[in-house]
Formats: structure tokens, sequence, C-alpha cells
């Protein structure tokens, strides 16, 4: 069964990055994937920079990377796979970043509830001991795909134009 | 001699060294003392598109901007301080159209300052997020 879980993640997880539009304009590529894991990258670009002096990115860039990194880990620990909404999330800024490095932010749920998932992750520029940031996050399933029966995702135009998932249909089925 | 920047002088200079502040086109909006940023909405910054939903990580990014900002103007001439921790509490959903923003100085030390930033959409009593953060603060170049 996890091994049905996790090709769904590989299937969906890409679109998960691809359909967000901020994601998509801050330019965010998915990497990796596991139950409860994610690993996420963003190339360095210059319409991103905080300071025009340094030429370092803006901390706020970071913000949105760890936290769409995060959110997709706590996506990918929930019995069902569905989206979530960030509650609150706490960056420690360790060290400037290398202007024109590509970073990446590495994510884990490492507890999950029925709805809250808690996510610790960390941003790098290639060497995890060396990080240029870290967090801690909580998540929770959003509203209305508490309120829904079947899984919301399903009904985005995106997945739409997908094979339909081995386990949903058999789900259906029986 | 130091050169003596006004208000809104310095809050330009501010916005403008700071590239992914034009990206995300953030503005300020000056009433006396009182400085206000905005968040104009812009479909790019969506983080859910089923909700429409504001993503998380572009409102994070405005509230660290006008933090940055505010601590920045402090003083006579321009520095931008450089977080070294923030920590946000989101509260409620963000809607899509403009988002406000104020920060106020909790402390203002000669190395750290803490700062708090409110971001609002409708009503400055129905806050969307709330950013608490501690900044190094960077000194001017001596010449």
């Amino acid at each position: 069964m996890d091994k049905e879980k996790l090709q769904r993640l590989w299937d969906l997880a890409p679109m998960f990055v691809e359909g967000t539009p901020h994601a998509k304009f801050l330019g965010f590529k998915f990497v990796a994937i596991e139950i409860g894991k994610a690993t996420l990258s963003m190339p360095y670009s210059e319409k991103l920079i905080g300071n025009a002096q340094t030429k370092v990115l803006h901390g706020g860039v970071l913000t949105a990377l760890l936290d769409q990194a995060s959110g997709l880990a706590a996506v990918s620990s929930f019995k069902n796979i569905q989206p979530v909404a960030t509650l609150d999330l706490r960056i420690d800024y360790m060290r400037t970043g290398t202007p024109g490095k590509t970073i990446i932010a590495e994510a884990r749920a490492y507890k999950t509830t029925t709805h809250i998932a808690f996510v610790r992750a960390i941003a790098h520029e290639g060497d995890v001991d060396d990080p240029i940031a870290s967090s801690q996050a909580s998540f929770m399933t959003t509203a209305s795909s508490r309120k829904s029966l079947g899984n919301p995702l399903e009904r985005t135009k995106a997945v739409k134009n997908l094979p339909p998932a081995k386990p949903t249909t058999t789900e259906r089925q029986s | 001699m130091t050169e003596t920047l006004s208000l809104d002088a310095k809050v330009k200079q501010a916005l403008d060294s700071m590239p992914y502040a034009n990206t995300l086109a953030i503005r300020p909006i000056l009433m006396g003392e009182d400085l206000t940023f905005v968040l104009p909405y812009s479909p790019d910054i969506i983080g859910n598109p089923m909700l429409k939903a504001l993503h998380g990580g572009a409102i994070g990014a405005f509230l660290e901007t006008a933090a940055i900002v505010g601590l920045g103007i402090v003083g006579d001439t321009l520095a931008l301080p450089k977080p070294i921790g923030i920590n946000i509490d989101y509260l409620r959903r963000g809607h899509p159209k403009d988002t406000y923003a104020r920060a106020v100085i909790s402390r203002l030390g000669s190395r750290v300052a803490n700062v708090r930033v409110k971001a609002w959409q409708d009503s400055v009593r129905t806050p969307i997020a709330i950013l608490h953060g501690n900044f190094l603060i960077t000194k001017p170049q001596k010449k």
C-alpha cells in the first residue's frame, strides 16, 4: 500500500509544485519525494535578490521555498493525499547564501496527526552540514478538503488530465 | 558629512535596493509618520489555485520586507538589517486581493532589533498573518 501511495506521490508532486503559481513564479523545481519527506530546489535568479549591493537572495524567497518544501512533506505524510495550509513557520537564517548558487530545501514531517503535520526543513547549497537556513512549521489539512468526501485534488484540471491512478479505481469499484 | 534623507526618500531607496521587493511590486503608503506597505494582488502570488489562497511564502516575504525596511529607515542613513530568525503565524487565508502590512519595532538595540509586523486585507483588526523576528543591525559603511 505504501508502494502505491509513493507512486501516486511521484505522479502528483511535480504538479503540486508546478501547479502552484507562486512556486512556478519563483522557479522552484521538484527533486524528490518520499512518504513524509520532500526535496525541492531553486536556481538563483536576479529578480529574487534582497540586497542589490551584495546580490544575496531575499530572505523571503527562502521563506517561500521552505514553506513549499515543508508543505509538500506535510501533504505526503497524511493518510490520504490532500492539500494543506501553513499554520505557523519559524525560520533561522544561519548564514548568508552565495550569489549564483542553487538552493536545495529538504523537509521532513516528523509527526503527523489526523489533520496536523509538524515539519522540519533545511535549506543548503549542496552540503547539508553547511545549511543557510532551517525551519520548523506546522500545517493543517485545508477546511474544504476536510468537508468534501473525495480528494479535492482529483477535481483539479491538471490532475484530471492524468491517467486514473490504480488505487483510486479500485476504491471506486469496491 | 553624512547626508540626511527624508523618510520618503529612505523608504524609496530601501525598496529600490531590494530587487525582490520590486518583483513582488511592494510599495509604501506614507501617512505622516505611519508607514504602511502594500502587496498588490497578482496571480503570481497564489499558493493554492483551487482556493485562490495567497502563498504563505509570498506573505512571509512581504512581512519580512516590511520589517527590514521599517528597521532600515531608522536613523539618518539607510542600513538594511539582516534577518536572524523569524516566526510567522498564519491566522487567516489570504484572499486574492491587496494585502497591507505595518511594522512595529519592539526593541532596537545596538546589534539586534526585535520587530513585529502585522498583515491584513479587509480590516487591520482581522490580520491574516503576524511576523515577529530578530534582525542583525548593520552599520552603514564608513567612507
